[in-house]
């Protein structure tokens, strides 16, 4: 006879098998894979006298103490979210970087036939890397900034991380605006380094309004630990010297022509 | 009227109330959101203590879970469940205070806060007819802190996907919700966990079992 395997068993008594009949009409004539299975049960009966304590009969009430004096006098609905002017903000800079792309893109298709594509390629990784550059020199300054962030003495408990973290959500918005774009573009290099960036972004804006030092501690070790800041500033120095190479060069004017024809 | 229909009516009662509380706290009633708060509150705090396994992380949670909530409140949709949604926004925070507590201990290698609870919650002394012996209570505390050990080994998925699995009992595809993972792959965590317990935990509960049948125990 076939038995049970523990998977099938575990699944069997957690109640997420997919075969249930078939493994319960197995156990009734299987006195191993049930003796297999009280083991199993009575592992999880001892986890289950672990106790969990009673907060107590007002627990509710002492829970809303201490968060009504945190809350906003009114909670916003998602379309409210959009409206806020930081978020108008970071999608008014993505919109821009849109129609500066595709406003390149048709001014170069009405010059010269020969490099047209080429140039309309090069106009459009000129934009990506601009405001790439921007968003990367933006989040290096904030990651800076909560690296050296330090509570003002040593008896503070708590240091107030809002600004780094309203910061952080803006952030993490473009940055996942620039990393598919970088995906769509094929650059595998900078979405890593923006995929990267994206979690340790998304940390920042997870993590408490008011965090202990050791909290802060913690975020700061994973920033560390992570080389993100390093890893920024190769990536934003790379895309300077590509901003350098995909400049155009200086249009010749008729002055310029007319000295060449001289010659 | 049964008491399962009995339940089912006061579950789908509590919805309802919930859903109204909710409308008046978007148009501006902050108070009531307060009834959502006094009335989810030890459900959310039970998941949480149960993730974090401690009291002090899992207030927190519980305070940020409702926090969270209630700026998000404008993303919650009219047809859902309060209840069910603010616990997943805990199961959330609390898998990121577990990380972090994780990082913390591994730093400052601080020992384990096994007695954190003291004897009150020892789990043999809420047997009422047993009367602990010397032995029984070793034996106890002996096993309650290889358990706690146990699920302190296990990653934040295991820990997670086993607590909401096991005690909760969560629908799979609501652990897959909170885990960001597939159906298939939450049953895995969740026998991963079970198994993992289990190793570490059978070699006790056989000599327990041992003990009793030999009559060391009372």
């Amino acid at each position: 006879m076939k038995h049970m395997t523990e998977e099938e068993l575990i699944a069997f008594r957690e109640g997420v098998a997919e075969q249930r009949a078939v493994i319960s009409e197995h156990l009734a004539a299987c006195e191993a894979c049930r003796g297999e299975l009280k083991r199993i049960q009575a592992v999880l009966a001892a986890l289950d006298t672990l106790p969990v304590p009673d907060p107590g009969a007002d627990y509710g009430r002492r829970v809303w103490r201490e968060i009504a004096p945190r809350l906003a006098e009114k909670p916003v609905r998602w379309w409210q979210v959009w409206m806020q002017p930081r978020r108008l903000a970071a999608a008014g800079a993505v919109v821009a970087l849109i129609i500066v792309a595709f406003v390149a893109g048709r001014i170069t298709k009405r010059g010269n036939t020969g490099d047209n594509v080429a140039n309309k390629e090069q106009v459009r990784e000129r934009v990506l890397v601009v405001a790439v550059g921007e968003h990367l020199g933006h989040s290096e300054r904030m990651l800076v900034e909560l690296s050296n962030a330090a509570p003002n003495n040593p008896a503070q408990k708590e240091i107030n991380i809002s600004a780094e973290q309203r910061r952080a959500e803006d952030l993490l918005e473009e940055n996942r605006l620039y990393r598919q774009t970088a995906l769509q573009e094929g650059d595998a290099g900078l979405a890593s380094v923006l995929d990267e960036l994206e979690r340790v972004l998304l940390d920042v804006a997870h993590s408490p309004e008011e965090v202990t030092p050791v909290q802060l501690e913690a975020i700061q070790k994973k920033i560390e630990g992570r080389g993100i800041l390093f890893k920024v500033r190769v990536v934003n120095k790379g895309l300077q010297q590509r901003q350098e190479a995909t400049k155009p060069a200086p249009a010749q004017n008729e002055s310029t022509k007319r000295e060449r024809n001289k010659v | 009227m049964n008491r399962m229909q009995q339940s089912v009516e006061s579950t789908q009662a509590i919805a309802e109330s919930d859903a109204i509380a909710v409308e008046r706290t978007l148009a501006g009633d902050r108070d009531a959101y307060r009834v959502l708060v006094e009335r989810h509150s030890h459900t959310v705090f039970r998941l949480a203590y149960r993730m974090t396994g401690n009291r002090h992380d899992a207030e927190e949670v519980v305070q940020e879970a409702f926090l969270r909530g209630y700026q998000k409140l404008g993303q919650f949709a009219a047809r859902s469940n309060f209840g069910t949604w603010v616990y997943r926004i805990a199961a959330n925070y609390a898998i990121d205070r577990m990380r972090q507590r994780q990082k913390e201990e591994a730093r400052r290698e601080a020992p384990r806060a096994e007695d954190r609870d003291g004897m009150e919650n020892d789990p043999l002394n809420r047997v009422k007819d047993e009367a602990p012996t010397p032995e029984r209570l070793t034996q106890s505390i002996e096993l309650r802190k290889q358990m706690e050990q146990a699920l302190a080994a296990l990653s934040e998925a295991e820990r997670t996907a086993f607590v909401m699995r096991h005690w909760e009992g969560c629908g799979i595809e609501e652990i897959a919700e909170v885990l960001k993972s597939s159906s298939n792959a939450t049953k895995n965590t969740v026998f991963r966990a079970v198994q993992k317990l289990r190793r570490a935990l059978q070699p006790f509960v056989e000599t327990k079992a041992q003990a009793r049948a030999m009559g060391t125990e009372s």
